[in-house]
């Protein structure tokens, strides 16, 4: 056990769960946005994995990991839209028309991947950046200054959101919107406008944290995510639809799978148990929703479709 | 309130379904010589171009193609839902194929309620070494520790911190018999290393097979090796830092030219001959095969572009001798 505690293998157990964390914070962060203003996409692992496919192979053609990740951003956009549409103007039912996105996200990917690329090639990362001072900074600065900037970018992310959502006439008619739409347009607040642009925003978040994990990961497979998109869901009722709070549960999913992958390396968790460890992330983040569902309670309105008038 | 319209909706649960449903339809034979054809369907957990378990089959059944010719081939990868893989197993039964290959140990439980429902058509599934008693059930299995073996000869001899580590799926089947063969080659040629193993309990959770790689090197390991498909993420973790990949399944050379020193390769084309003769012959299960070192179904394939010492190949071809002639124990 004392192994755990050494320094370098410290620093590398939360740089690692940092990492874990970045994919899940940026879509969380996205779903929350849908998700205070009524709108529930569950194809969000849909999005990820095209933009994860998109972003992979604009960096295999290109060279460049910032155009793979511009790419990647830019199909996310393209599939809020059409989750927006069907979710807002053809007002489907949420759940399910999220499940269609997911599936055909997941099988256009592939269907993509094999018919352009093939066998997997390897692309290039993003570069590290270790940002001046504060990596130098004992322990932290090797656990939390030395990524790359997308991980930086995805943390700064949460304070801006916070700001969109509580300091800013958008983020007052979202939360409107959410919570009692009806009201929201009586006052003039077009719940549809709000809404396509939660939504949009959403899946291009999605479309960005699919394409940050195939370009962290230099390499793009058939299901890359694995389910990460639904994990980024269930992390926003997590944080309680609160951007800090959504990032708690991001850091704690990653921390808690990179301390039992530690522990695992270093023999600390027998072999016998491998497999029992590899389901406590899972098992501690239900534990938290199940305690936090008792505390808060989601935006009234979430998964209702608006009409005027009814 | 005005009804939901599904009508787009339905479109794109269309297209999705298209999408997802959309297998490799290969048609290996040349119909040359006017018999009908003999099929093969192969139902596989990953891609079929995966660099690991699933392209190991594929290769495997393309080869026996263009061998025999007036072979059609049919591919449905990616059922890594053993429901989905379970559908897709029943419908070749149904559409007449002469022999199914169902490829994951996870797909056993269902071949065991289906094959039943068609008493002439042969089934083959690995890694196992279990028919169920059915008379129309095939199974074939990898001595993949012996492979892992003589890894860890090689892997041992070329680490100079002595903490090798080792990133696996889920202890089972040939992904255990890997690892644990490796464990004993490391051991008999430095019995002071240290083999760090660490099953991170998913068969394709790319990222979490790099972070595992990524614990490793905290712990001090100069060599990594892995199985399954989502080693992907580990190799690409040992190439960004410069340690010796030793790989299994298939070739992994293309994923890291640089850092792979060798990979075990399975040859499954030496068991389905067999399977294959079989069933023409009359019989359409009740057998169980193996690929080993011996008979050439596992085979370790050298990357050229590694530096590898003479002294290192060498050991490395006295393992492989060793387990051939007997001489040599794995441990299993």
């Amino acid at each position: 056990m004392s192994d755990l505690f050494t320094q370098a293998v410290f620093i590398a157990m939360v740089a690692s769960g940092v990492r874990l964390a970045v994919p899940l914070l940026i879509a969380s962060l996205g779903e929350m946005f849908g998700q205070r203003s009524g709108v529930l996409n569950l194809g969000v692992d849909g999005i990820m994995l095209l933009g994860a496919f998109s972003g992979y192979y604009a960096v295999l053609r290109s060279g460049s990991v910032w155009y793979g990740l511009a790419f990647g951003t830019i199909i996310g956009l393209l599939l809020g839209i059409v989750s927006a549409v069907i979710a807002v103007t053809l007002k489907a039912e949420q759940g399910i028309s999220g499940i269609g996105v997911y599936l055909f996200g997941l099988g256009m990917s592939d269907l993509l991947f094999q018919k352009l690329v093939g066998t997997p090639v390897p692309i290039s990362s993003f570069p590290k950046v270790q940002l001046p001072l504060l990596s130098e900074i004992p322990l932290l600065g090797g656990m939390l200054f030395r990524h790359s900037l997308v991980v930086y970018l995805a943390f700064v992310a949460v304070p801006v959101s916070m700001w969109v959502l509580n300091r800013t006439t958008f983020g007052l008619n979202i939360r409107a919107v959410g919570q009692n739409p009806e009201s929201a347009d009586s006052l003039g607040v077009s719940v549809a406008r709000v809404r396509y642009a939660t939504v949009i925003i959403g899946g291009t978040l999605a479309g960005t944290a699919g394409a940050a994990l195939a370009i962290d990961l230099g390499i793009f497979q058939q299901n890359l995510t694995n389910a990460a998109g639904f994990i980024a869901i269930a992390l926003v009722y997590f944080g309680a639809w609160r951007p800090l709070g959504v990032m708690a549960g991001a850091l704690l999913y990653g921390l808690v799978n990179a301390v039992v992958l530690q522990m695992k390396t270093l023999g600390i968790i027998p072999l016998a148990w491998s497999d029992i460890a590899a389901m406590v992330p899972a098992i501690i983040t239900i534990l938290a929703l199940v305690v936090v569902a008792q505390r808060f309670r989601p935006p009234a309105a979430l998964t209702t479709p608006f009409s005027r008038g009814t | 309130m005005r009804k939901p319209r599904f009508a787009w909706l339905a479109m794109l649960a269309a297209l999705a379904l298209v999408a997802a449903a959309c297998g490799d339809d290969d048609g290996g034979g040349d119909g040359t010589n006017g018999d009908d054809p003999f099929r093969i369907a192969i139902v596989a957990p990953s891609a079929s171009n995966d660099l690991a378990f699933s392209q190991s089959i594929v290769d495997a059944v393309n080869l026996i193609a263009q061998e025999r010719g007036n072979v059609t081939v049919q591919v449905t990868d990616g059922m890594f839902v053993v429901e989905d893989a379970a559908a897709a197993i029943r419908g070749y039964a149904e559409d007449g194929v002469d022999l199914v290959l169902a490829h994951g140990s996870q797909y056993g439980g269902s071949l065991q309620e289906i094959a039943p429902d068609f008493p002439d058509t042969a089934f083959a599934w690995g890694t196992a070494a279990d028919t169920f008693d059915l008379p129309n059930v095939f199974s074939y299995e990898a001595a993949s520790d012996e492979g892992g073996y003589v890894m860890g000869v090689m892997a041992a001899a070329l680490s100079e911190s002595g903490i090798i580590g080792v990133v696996g799926p889920i202890e089972v089947g040939d992904a255990k018999l890997y690892v644990d063969g490796f464990g004993v080659g490391v051991l008999a040629e430095d019995p002071g290393a240290t083999v760090n193993i660490n099953y991170i309990g998913s068969f394709s959770d790319v990222a979490l097979a790099s972070e595992a790689a990524q614990s490793h090197l905290a712990a001090g390991a100069d060599i990594l090796t892995g199985t399954a498909q989502m080693v992907v993420g580990a190799i690409g973790v040992a190439s960004q830092n410069g340690l010796p990949w030793f790989g299994t399944q298939a070739n992994q050379t293309s994923l890291a030219p640089d850092i792979v020193v060798a990979s075990q390769v399975y040859h499954w084309e030496v068991v389905l001959r067999e399977i294959i003769a079989n069933i023409e012959g009359g019989t359409v299960g009740g057998e169980i095969y193996e690929i080993n070192l011996a008979n050439g179904g596992l085979v370790i394939e050298f990357n050229d572009g590694f530096d590898l010492s003479d002294d290192v190949r060498a050991k490395a071809d006295a393992a492989i001798d060793g387990i051939k002639s007997g001489s040599i124990s794995t441990g299993q």
